[in-house]
C-alpha cells in the first residue's frame, strides 16, 4: 500500500513536471516575443520567431526519451558487438565469428526461421478464414471477441495456459493435460510434448498463433468490410460463386492490408521470448535468438560482446521490414 | 435448389465458426475451472470431468487395539475411512492384492478371528469375540468417488503464501504509470508533427515510423549499462520503479506518437483556422481543440500501454529487482513454473489471477482497442 502510494505521488509529480514544462515553456516564449498588443513588423516578426521555436518545445521531452531509450541503445549495441564481454576492448568481429560458430546459436536460426515460416501464415490464415467468415452470421461479433480475447492475455499467462493442456502423467494414470487426454482416448499412449526435439517447436508456436489470430481477424476484418459493395454486386450479377469472390475479388482487393499483418506478426515472431523463456528456457532444441540474447546479457556475469552481437542479428533482419514501413507511411502521407 | 444449398451452406459456416470459437476459448475455459477446483480432485483427473464425480483408490490404516471398546461382550472398533468424509465407497479389501474384493455392506473375516464391515459413506466396524491385540491397525483398501468440489482455496493461498498479492499491487505500481507518462509527451509531439511547419519534419515521421519496429533487445544491454552507471554515480540503486516507467515511456512512445499523429492529421483543417484567425496561438489550439477531440486515440493508446506494461516480462526482468516488493506478476508466474511446475491448482489460480485485469481491460473497452489496432498497423499501398 505504501508502494502505490509512493507511486500516485510520483506520478503526480511526473505528470505535473509535463504540464509545467509545456505550460512553462510556452509561458516563457510568451513573454519574451510577445505578439498580442504590439503592432505591424515587430509582431509579425515574433510570431514567426515564435512559430520556429515552438515545434522544438512541444517535441523536445519525446525527442529526449527517444534518443535515450531507442537512437543511442542502438548505436550503442552495434558498438558493444565489436567489444569484448566488458565493452572495454576492441575484439573486431570476433564475437560474431563465435557466433556462427557455435550450436546453440545456429539452433535458435533454425529455430527462428521455422517461427517465421509458420505463425505469421497460420495466424493470418486463421484471421483471414474468421474474419471472412464471421462477417456473414448474426453471432460473428460475439465469436470475434472470444476468438480476439487472447490477445490481451501476457504470453507468460498464455504459457501456463498451453502448459497444462500439454501436461503429461505417465502411461497408464489418468491424463490431466487436455491434448495427451485426447491422444489416449483415440488409443495413443501420452507423450511429453514439449520435450521432443524439433516437434516441441511447433507446439511453442500454437500459442503465438493463438494469441495473434485475434489481431490478423481485426485488421482483416475491417478490410473485408472496406472493399466496395459495388465490387462485390457486380460479380455476384456475373455468376461468381462464394469461394470465388472470395479468392478471387476480396483477396487481391485487401493484399496491402494481408502484407501489413503478415510483417507485423513476422517483427513479433523474431522478438519472440516470453513463451520460449517459461515453456522451455530454450531446453531440448528449442531455443530462440530472442532468449538466447537476454541468457548472454547474464550468463556467466553477463557477456554484453555476445549479447549484442545477437541483438545486432535480430536488428538485421528487422531492417528490410522497416524500410518497408517507411516507405508505405512515406506514400501515403505524400497522397494526402 | 439454390435456396437449399445455401442454407446448408450457412449451415457449415455456423458449425465452422463455434468450432473454431470453441477451440479458441477452451484453453482460458479450462484454466478457470481449474483454478476453482479442488487441489487434490485437479491433481488426479481432467478439468473436462470437473462436473461428474471423480473415482480413487486409496487405502486406510484403522486404529490400532488400544482404540476399541467393549460393548455387549464384544469388542469393536469403529471409525470412517475419510476424515473429510462426503465420499462414496463403491469397493473395500484388506489386501494389496484384491483391493476392491469387497462391496459396500459385505463383512469379511479378518485374520484373528475378527470381522470387517465398511459402508458406503466410509464407516468401518470392526468386531471380534476376544480382546483384540497388536500395535499396528488393520489397512483398508477402497475405492471411493468423491462428488465434485469447487473452492476459492487455491486463491487464498497463492494470494497470501506465494506472493502473489503483493505482485499484483507491484505491477499496478508499473502499469499505471507507465501508461499516463507517455501519453502526455507523446500527444505534444504529435501535434507537432502533424499540424506545425518547421524544417526536417518529414524525417522526423520517417525516424518515429522506423523506431516502431525496433527490437526492444537492442535496447537492454547499453540501457542496463546506463542504469547501473546512473545508478553507481549518484549512489541510487539501479533498479528503481522510476527506472522501469522511464523505460516504458520510451519504448511505448514511437506507437503513442504514430498513432496520436495519424489522428491529428485526419482532423478537420478548418477548425485550426478558424481559431487561429481568432488570435489562438499553437499553444492554446493543442489544449483547447485538439486533445478533447483527440480522445478516441489517446484511449486506444492508453489501452495498448496498459496491457503491454502489465502483461510484460522483459522489461521488468531487466530493470526492476526480484525483491518482493518488486516482483511483478508476469515475473512471479515464471518463477512459479520453475519451482512449483507440477502444483497445478498454484499455477492456475495465479495466472488466472494474472490475466483477469487485462481481460476485464479487454472486454470492457473492446471498441477503442480495435480502433488503436487498425490506426496503428502501418497501412499498406
Amino acid at each position: 500500500m505504501q508502494q502505490l502510494f509512493y507511486a500516485i505521488v510520483t506520478m503526480a509529480a511526473g505528470v505535473l513536471a509535463c504540464v509545467a514544462y509545456f505550460f512553462g515553456t510556452n509561458w516563457i516564449l510568451d513573454r519574451i516575443f510577445p505578439s498580442k498588443g504590439l503592432s505591424g513588423a515587430k509582431a509579425s516578426q515574433n510570431l514567426r520567431i515564435t512559430n520556429a521555436i515552438r515545434p522544438w518545445l512541444f517535441l523536445g521531452p519525446a525527442l529526449f526519451a527517444l534518443t535515450i531509450y531507442l537512437i543511442y541503445p542502438v548505436i550503442e549495441s552495434v558498438w558493444l558487438a565489436f567489444h569484448d564481454k566488458s565493452g572495454q576492448e576492441f575484439v573486431g568481429i570476433r564475437n560474431f565469428v563465435w557466433m556462427v560458430n557455435d550450436g546453440e546459436f545456429r539452433q535458435s536460426i533454425f529455430n527462428n526461421f521455422l517461427w517465421l515460416l509458420v505463425v505469421p501464415a497460420a495466424a493470418t490464415f486463421f484471421g483471414l478464414i474468421i474474419a471472412a467468415l464471421t462477417d456473414r452470421i448474426w453471432w460473428g461479433n460475439i465469436a470475434k471477441t472470444l476468438i480476439f480475447m487472447p490477445m490481451a492475455i501476457s504470453f507468460v499467462g498464455a504459457s501456463v495456459i498451453w502448459k497444462f493442456i500439454y501436461d503429461y502423467r505417465a502411461e497408464g494414470s489418468e491424463q490431466i493435460g487436455l491434448l495427451n487426454a485426447i491422444v489416449v482416448a483415440f488409443g495413443g499412449s501420452p507423450e511429453a510434448w514439449i520435450t521432443i526435439p524439433f516437434w516441441n517447436n511447433f507446439f511453442l508456436m500454437v500459442i503465438l498463433i493463438w494469441i495473434q489470430t485475434g489481431f490478423a481477424m481485426v485488421i482483416l476484418s475491417a478490410a473485408l468490410r472496406g472493399i466496395p459493395e459495388e465490387t462485390l454486386e457486380a460479380a455476384v450479377i456475373d455468376g461468381a460463386n462464394g469461394l470465388q469472390i472470395f479468392f478471387k475479388i476480396m483477396i487481391p482487393q485487401i493484399w496491402g492490408t494481408i502484407a501489413v499483418v503478415w510483417t507485423t506478426i513476422t517483427i513479433l515472431v523474431l522478438k519472440v521470448f516470453d513463451i520460449v523463456l517459461a515453456m522451455t528456457n530454450g531446453q531440448w532444441q528449442s531455443q530462440v535468438l530472442a532468449n538466447l540474447m537476454f541468457d548472454w546479457m547474464f550468463r556467466g556475469g553477463g557477456d554484453f560482446g555476445r549479447g549484442a552481437a545477437i541483438a545486432v542479428t535480430i536488428m538485421v533482419l528487422v531492417i528490410p521490414i522497416m524500410i518497408w514501413n517507411i516507405r508505405n507511411a512515406r506514400k501515403e502521407m505524400g497522397g494526402h | 435448389m439454390i435456396g437449399a444449398a445455401r442454407s446448408s451452406l450457412m449451415w457449415v459456416v455456423h458449425l465452422a465458426v463455434l468450432l473454431l470459437v470453441v477451440i479458441w476459448t477452451l484453453p482460458t475455459a479450462g484454466l478457470l475451472i481449474s483454478s476453482l477446483r479442488d487441489k487434490d480432485q485437479l491433481a488426479v483427473s481432467g478439468w473436462w470431468t470437473a462436473l461428474s464425480s471423480s473415482s480413487r483408490n486409496d487405502v486406510f490404516r484403522a486404529p490400532a487395539a488400544d482404540a476399541q471398546v467393549e460393548r455387549d461382550g464384544k469388542f469393536i472398533i469403529t471409525g470412517n475411512v475419510s476424515e473429510s468424509g462426503g465420499l462414496k465407497v463403491s469397493a473395500f479389501g484388506t489386501s494389496s492384492r484384491e483391493p476392491g474384493a469387497f462391496q459396500p455392506g459385505e463383512t469379511t473375516d479378518l485374520a484373528d478371528g475378527a470381522k470387517l464391515t465398511v459402508q458406503e459413506d466410509g464407516s468401518f466396524e470392526i468386531v471380534s469375540d476376544t480382546r483384540m491385540e497388536g500395535t499396528r491397525g488393520q489397512r483398508i483398501f477402497y475405492t471411493a468417488s468423491t462428488p465434485p468440489r469447487f473452492t476459492f482455496d487455491n486463491y487464498r493461498e497463492v494470494l497470501n503464501a506465494e506472493g502473489i498479492g503483493a505482485s499484483f499491487i507491484n505491477s499496478l505500481t508499473v502499469a499505471v504509470p507507465a501508461t499516463i507518462i507517455p501519453i502526455l509527451i507523446a500527444a505534444f509531439a504529435a501535434y507537432a508533427l502533424a499540424w506545425m511547419e518547421f524544417p526536417g519534419r518529414a524525417l522526423l515521421i520517417a525516424v518515429v515510423v522506423g523506431l516502431l519496429v525496433v527490437p526492444l533487445q537492442m535496447s537492454l544491454i547499453p540501457l542496463l549499462k546506463l542504469y547501473n552507471g546512473v545508478g553507481a554515480f549518484f549512489g541510487v540503486p539501479a533498479k528503481t520503479y522510476m527506472g522501469i516507467w522511464l523505460a516504458h515511456t520510451g519504448f511505448g512512445l514511437p506507437l503513442a506518437i504514430y498513432l496520436l499523429r495519424n489522428y491529428m492529421a485526419g482532423l478537420p483543417r478548418e477548425i485550426m483556422e478558424s481559431a487561429r484567425v481568432d488570435g489562438a496561438s499553437d499553444f492554446d489550439i493543442f489544449i483547447k481543440i485538439i486533445l478533447p477531440l483527440s480522445f478516441p486515440a489517446l484511449a486506444s493508446f492508453a489501452i495498448f500501454q496498459f496491457l503491454w506494461t502489465w502483461n510484460d516480462l522483459l522489461v521488468a526482468m531487466v530493470f526492476l529487482g526480484t525483491g518482493n516488493n518488486e516482483l511483478v506478476l508476469t515475473g512471479r508466474l515464471v518463477n512459479l513454473l520453475g519451482s512449483r511446475g507440477g502444483n497445478w491448482e498454484i499455477l492456475t489460480a495465479s495466472a488466472f489471477i494474472t490475466i483477469i485485469v487485462p481481460l476485464i481491460v479487454f472486454f470492457s473497452l473492446q471498441r477503442y482497442l480495435v480502433r488503436g489496432l487498425l490506426a496503428g498497423s502501418v497501412k499498406g499501398g
